[in-house]
């Protein structure tokens, strides 16, 4: 397999955008995407595109046809264009399999792209359009809801470990605080763990202020040989490791509850793939759909032993300057999920970070980088490691 | 939901019947067709679940699913049943009664309905036991 790097990045801003479509969108980000690489159409050998429910939230499926056409690339030059959906991780997914299209030498340079437009449906069908990650016929069907599932995750995560309302909103407190130097950010404000606690109660012990929100946005990323990566660019982000894992759609399934087991084996897979360890790890963007989903996140890929990641946050081990800066963009809960594209935005900061051009948010030394983008409640995971050295 | 949809599950969600695999003596709910321990080699067969078991973790619902508005709040668990799977499943209690390890029984019980002409889904609840 060949070394693959990343040459150019793009995103839109985040967030409730209601004078943008889902083309327009998609259209934006890719450009700028392009526009970063200094490539020409021409040299686009095919695009991966995340998106999980274009169907449900804008009624149009086919969207591999439609960006590619509404990109320029479809009418003279017919590039292949493939969709490609794993719920919350399908950004993760488009960009896994642009990586891997290069790495297996098929293609030179590849676009991998995500978008979701979310907020042309009211807030009820968007929460059943995102519901449909669970199992329907067995989770959905008996009145579980996404902040449910992982609501039932806390509570057992707090029974079992000791952990803390408190320090479950220490996470969505450290997020929002990364969000005000992320101009891209849905939320650019601070809050403190009682606007948490004082939120209403979605599902308890989860506070809306523990919750991501409902966003629209899309990000692209341009991959491309490592081989001929500096010819466009100075920086080029190189790829270590492009994993994935599938765990059992429904959560009564697993094992144990408080452990995406999706996570840790697509961690483990990254970690042998790259040859490094979570000590080799500068920074990390891990799938905070829900607080306590970044504190599982941090345990399951071996960042801090199981139980400790609730203490952890809240001693500020995962703030900037820390001792593992966590979600750096302001992730999920601040940053936004759209969630088509947020594997691609995870990699889009990383790339900055890695660049040296995160501004305010800017890791000192930053040299590896991690991505972690969950489907569902942990039915599909993808992590990837990016370096500044090849 | 169609009724085809709703209706091929009904054994199953009215009388909680999931799989046995007698190959490797695994219990299953939901049913599946192929077992995930021995796939191919495995033997499957209808078993009727008694519908005891213990909550494992559990929330209590307040900004409730499409379809479930009129019950918020409402208490959801993942319980595990005695012959050793586990499921998803509405506690009907106060949600003060709610406790991780509390023993709850299967119910027969209107699960919610589609709208005032639509499908009324009926299948299993617990109670505590």
């Amino acid at each position: 397999m060949r070394d693959v790097a990343i040459i150019g990045i793009g995103c839109t801003k985040f967030g409730e955008l209601w004078d943008c479509s889902f083309r327009d969108l998609f259209v934006e980000a890719g450009v700028s995407a392009i526009e970063d690489a200094g490539i020409q159409g021409e040299e686009i050998d095919s695009m991966y595109v995340g998106n999980m429910s274009g169907g449900r939230f804008v009624e149009q499926e086919h969207i591999g046809s439609l960006i590619a056409d509404y990109a320029g690339l479809a009418s003279n030059l017919h590039v292949p264009a493939t969709r490609v959906e794993a719920a919350c991780a399908s950004g993760g997914l488009a960009l896994r399999q642009a990586i891997l299209s290069v790495a297996s030498g098929h293609d030179n340079i590849v676009v991998a792209a995500g978008a979701e437009k979310m907020t042309d449906v009211g807030m009820d069908t968007a929460t059943d359009a995102l519901a449909a990650a669970a199992d329907r016929e067995w989770e959905g069907i008996m009145g579980a809801t996404f902040p449910g599932l992982y609501a039932m995750i806390a509570r057992l995560h707090m029974h079992t470990y000791g952990t803390t309302s408190e320090q479950l909103a220490a996470a969505s407190v450290k997020n929002h605080h990364n969000g005000t130097m992320n101009p891209i950010a849905q939320f650019r404000n601070e809050i403190t763990i009682d606007t948490v606690l004082n939120s209403n109660m979605v599902a308890d012990p989860l506070h809306m202020f523990d919750c991501s929100p409902i966003s629209d946005g899309a990000s692209a990323v341009v991959v491309a040989a490592a081989d001929i990566a500096k010819k466009y660019t100075d920086t080029p982000v190189y790829v270590k490791a492009a994993t994935q894992a599938s765990g059992t759609i429904s959560l009564h399934d697993r094992a144990d509850i408080t452990t995406l087991d999706a996570s840790v084996a697509a961690g483990q897979r990254a970690y042998k793939m790259a040859g490094m360890t979570p000590d080799d790890i500068d920074m990390v963007e891990v799938h905070d759909c829900f607080t306590i989903a970044e504190i599982c996140a941090i345990e399951d890929l071996g960042f801090f032993k199981k139980g400790d990641g609730g203490r952890a946050t809240e001693a500020g081990e995962t703030a900037i300057g820390g001792r593992i800066p966590v979600n750096t963009s302001g992730g999920l809960k601040a940053c936004g999920h759209p969630v088509g594209a947020t594997g691609i935005k995870q990699a889009v900061e990383i790339s900055q970070q890695l660049r040296g051009t995160a501004g305010k948010r800017q890791v000192d030394g930053a040299e590896v980088g991690m991505t972690h983008n969950v489907g569902g409640s942990g039915g599909t995971a993808v992590v990837h490691i990016f370096s500044r050295d090849r | 939901m169609t009724v085809a949809r709703f209706w091929r599950k009904i054994p199953h969600r009215y009388n909680l019947i999931g799989t046995h695999c007698t190959t490797c003596n695994e219990y299953y709910f939901p049913p599946r067709t192929m077992c995930p321990t021995c796939r191919r080699d495995g033997k499957m067969e209808p078993h009727k679940f008694q519908g005891k078991g213990e909550v494992v973790t559990y929330t209590v619902i307040h900004t409730a699913a499409k379809g479930y508005e009129m019950q918020a709040p409402y208490n959801l668990a993942i319980i595990k049943l005695d012959e050793g799977p586990s499921l998803t499943g509405q506690v009907v209690c106060g949600q003060e009664e709610m406790d991780i390890g509390m023993r709850v029984r299967s119910v027969f019980r209107k699960l919610g309905e589609e709208s005032e002409k639509g499908m009324i889904y009926y299948g299993t609840k617990f109670v505590p036991e």
